[in-house]
């Protein structure tokens, strides 16, 4: 599998993962509004995923589709971001995840608009715009969170502290990053920081909120190098699919 | 005292109160002594309304209704909305384990909808003067009804096809008449619902088709489900109307449109084609065509397993009022903190006083 | 003790669509503040349209006319058939009124 093909399937499985943990929430949500938005998110994540899977698919060649690529690779072909395999926890550590990731991936795409891989560069168009509402509806509820009861505070506090360390993973460029950055197929992550940062620093003021100290962390999904997580919810979503091998659905 | 005096007085009285409605902010004292006429005018006041639903005039929510006409659509309206909630469980059940990406994509924005109808109902049982936290409240204690047939297990994928094609057929059944009840917020959330109710079938319907055409085991797990949900979804429209009490006075009133019994015959009469097409058995040994009468005659039901259900026996109501219970309890700091945010921002926005 | 959703205050919905001309009322909702309306609002009611507009209006800001006036207020229109362009006989050979 060439860098390139590797780079994309990164982010789809990384969108894949993270629509899936939202996909656990539909029905269970704090209020009824919040199941629909929830579910928003889960349909635009999966959307963005199922375009990158294909570009990943065409890329590499094999005949692989969506659903091959999906359904029937292991946890050490996962590519996806550790941060996005963190379980739900609950609806507090939801938007932790979920902010943290936002702002990241919207500044990702952005950069992703002057791709020289010109369908790179459309699906970053299409999905800009749709991350733009997800990290306005996740910074939304950071603020009201950090900054409603004190419950509310400790408990997004609590979750910040546990998550941040996750973020190393988004700014530490390896060998299939720098196999992408070359060509200009995408940005360098730690280009990405600054941007990133701003927009994390000034929802954390405004939620009352204490920016973690720098921890080190270097287990990254993105090299196929996950924790206990990513098991459970692949045999999760692959379990029928892979119970009949060949059926259509 | 002679009843026409009564109404000259009533009368006079009215157009005085309207005059001074138009020209000023309205005289208390004045209402007072209407309502007190009004109450003797109460027969006047329901012949009138009855009047306006028989000429399909629609009820808007701050007309003058029966108090019962109120009650009974809170009932029904907040009924409907409950089980459109509760109805987001069987098949949300689904959204992980979906087969395919496609598959799942449908699924969650099926049941996104369906929280969606939810919210609509509520908020036209609102329009009647009930909180939704009320009415909440009563689903999450055990006192409120909702659609039975979301108490049984979807133990497989095909479930998932069964309830889009056959429960939400029977729901269209009875949501298309809906459209044009007498209660204004009632028939419009219903225009809404039924634009989006229509993909929910096909989806069903389309899975059911994929199974149908599959792989042996795919055929059987099809045929299972639709010898789960069959009979069910024939006891979704509720008993014979010589059964139901409330049937008569709801008809009268345009909140039901066609009885019980008709909307079961003709999901019946839409529904055994659909499955003959499918190649899958309908589970009823008494199923057969009625060329004269150009219906299908089907077996008798076994209403003692629907009493079952409703009295909370079924085989997943305890789990699915907890699911509520959990999602409602464990979201109650959530629902704190939005408040509690809300509250400081107006705080701190609100111009002195003077 | 009191929930808390209770408080969450009521919200009318109004939207026009891409190719509307106006905003047509569709429904209310629940959120504690304004932004939050509009993102409830637009999860809940343009799942299906693009390019819309979204007004939230506090139903409690909502003044509304009272169905008991309806006659003193609309009937008195009914009488004055002036404001109808049909009242008025033009000569057919003055083509654009």
């Amino acid at each position: 599998m060439t860098p390139h093909c590797r780079y994309v399937l990164r982010l789809a499985d990384t969108n894949l993962v993270l629509a899936q943990r939202l996909g656990e929430w539909v029905g269970h949500a704090p209020a009824l509004e919040e199941d629909l938005g929830l579910a928003n998110f889960a349909l635009d994540l999966l959307g963005q995923a199922r375009m990158l899977f294909a570009h990943a698919g065409e890329l590499e060649g094999r005949g692989r589709g969506e659903d091959d690529l999906a359904y029937l690779r292991e946890e050490s072909e996962y590519l996806n971001l550790t941060l996005v395999e963190q379980p739900n926890g609950d609806f507090g550590r939801t938007i932790v995840r979920q902010f943290l990731f936002d702002a990241w991936q919207l500044a990702l795409y952005e950069a992703l608009l002057q791709s020289k891989d010109p369908r790179l560069a459309a699906i970053a168009a299409r999905s800009a715009k749709e991350s733009a509402y997800h990290l306005r509806y996740s910074g939304g509820w950071l603020i009201r969170l950090g900054d409603g009861t004190p419950e509310s505070h400790e408990r997004v506090q609590r979750a910040l502290d546990r998550l941040w360390p996750f973020t190393n993973e988004l700014f530490d460029g390896d060998d299939v990053d720098r196999a992408a950055t070359g060509p200009g197929i995408g940005p360098a992550p730690e280009s990405l920081r600054d941007a990133w940062s701003r927009r994390v620093d000034e929802v954390l003021a405004e939620a009352t909120l204490e920016r973690p100290p720098p921890v080190k962390f270097g287990w990254y999904g993105k090299q196929g190098r996950h924790g206990e997580h990513l098991g459970y919810l692949l045999a999760e979503m692959q379990s029928l699919h892979r119970a009949h091998p060949g059926a259509t659905w | 005292m002679p009843s026409k005096v009564f109404l000259c007085q009533s009368w006079r009285c009215r157009r005085l109160r309207e005059a001074a409605l138009m020209y000023t902010q309205g005289l208390d004292s004045l209402g007072k002594e209407c309502l007190r006429d009004e109450a003797r005018d109460g027969a006047a006041l329901e012949t009138r309304f009855q009047a306006r639903i028989d000429a399909e005039d629609k009820i808007e929510p701050k007309d003058w209704m029966p108090d019962a006409y109120r009650r009974t659509l809170i009932r029904q309206i907040s009924q409907h909305a409950h089980s459109e909630i509760v109805g987001m469980l069987p098949e949300g059940n689904w959204i992980t384990r979906a087969p395919s990406l496609l598959r799942k994509t449908i699924l969650i924005a099926k049941v996104q909808d369906e929280g969606g109808h939810g919210a609509y109902l509520y908020s036209a049982a609102e329009t009647l003067g009930v909180a939704r936290a009320e009415l909440v409240g009563q689903l999450l204690a055990g006192k409120a009804k909702y659609s039975s047939i979301f108490n049984y297990p979807t133990p497989t994928w095909a479930d998932v096809g069964a309830i889009g094609w056959l429960v939400d057929g029977a729901a269209i059944m009875n949501q298309i008449p809906l459209c044009r009840c007498s209660y204004g917020p009632y028939a419009r959330a219903m225009v809404r619902i039924c634009k989006e109710e229509s993909f929910h079938q096909r989806q069903g319907y389309e899975i059911m088709l994929r199974l149908a055409r599959g792989t042996p085991a795919q055929r059987e797990m099809a045929q299972a489900a639709l010898d789960r949900w069959w009979w069910p979804s024939l006891m979704m429209f509720g008993p014979s109307d010589i059964d139901s009490k409330h049937s008569a006075q709801s008809m009268r009133w345009k909140i039901k449109r066609f009885s019980n019994d008709e909307l079961r015959q003709k999901f019946v009469d839409y529904t055994v084609p659909q499955a003959d097409f499918l190649g899958l058995q309908v589970p009823d040994p008494g199923l057969r065509w009625d060329d004269e009468a150009q219906h299908y005659r089907f077996g008798a039901i076994d209403w003692s397993e629907f009493e079952q259900v409703l009295q909370g026996n079924g085989p997943c109501n305890r789990e699915r009022l907890e699911a509520r219970r959990r999602a409602h309890d464990d979201g109650r700091w959530v629902r704190e903190a939005a408040a509690a945010w809300a509250a400081k921002r107006e705080a701190a926005t609100a111009p002195r006083a003077a | 003790m009191s929930d808390p959703v209770k408080d969450w205050p009521l919200y009318e919905i109004f939207i026009r669509a891409r190719s509307g001309l106006d905003h047509k009322h569709v429904g209310s909702l629940h959120a504690t503040d304004a932004r939050m309306a509009i993102e409830h609002a637009r999860d809940l009611y343009t799942r299906r349209q693009e390019g819309v507009s979204i007004w939230a209006v506090r139903s409690n800001d909502i003044v509304a006319s009272d169905p008991a006036e309806a006659e003193a207020l609309f009937e008195p229109a009914r009488d004055k058939v002036y404001r109808h362009p049909t009242f008025y006989d033009i000569p057919d050979e003055v083509k654009t009124l």
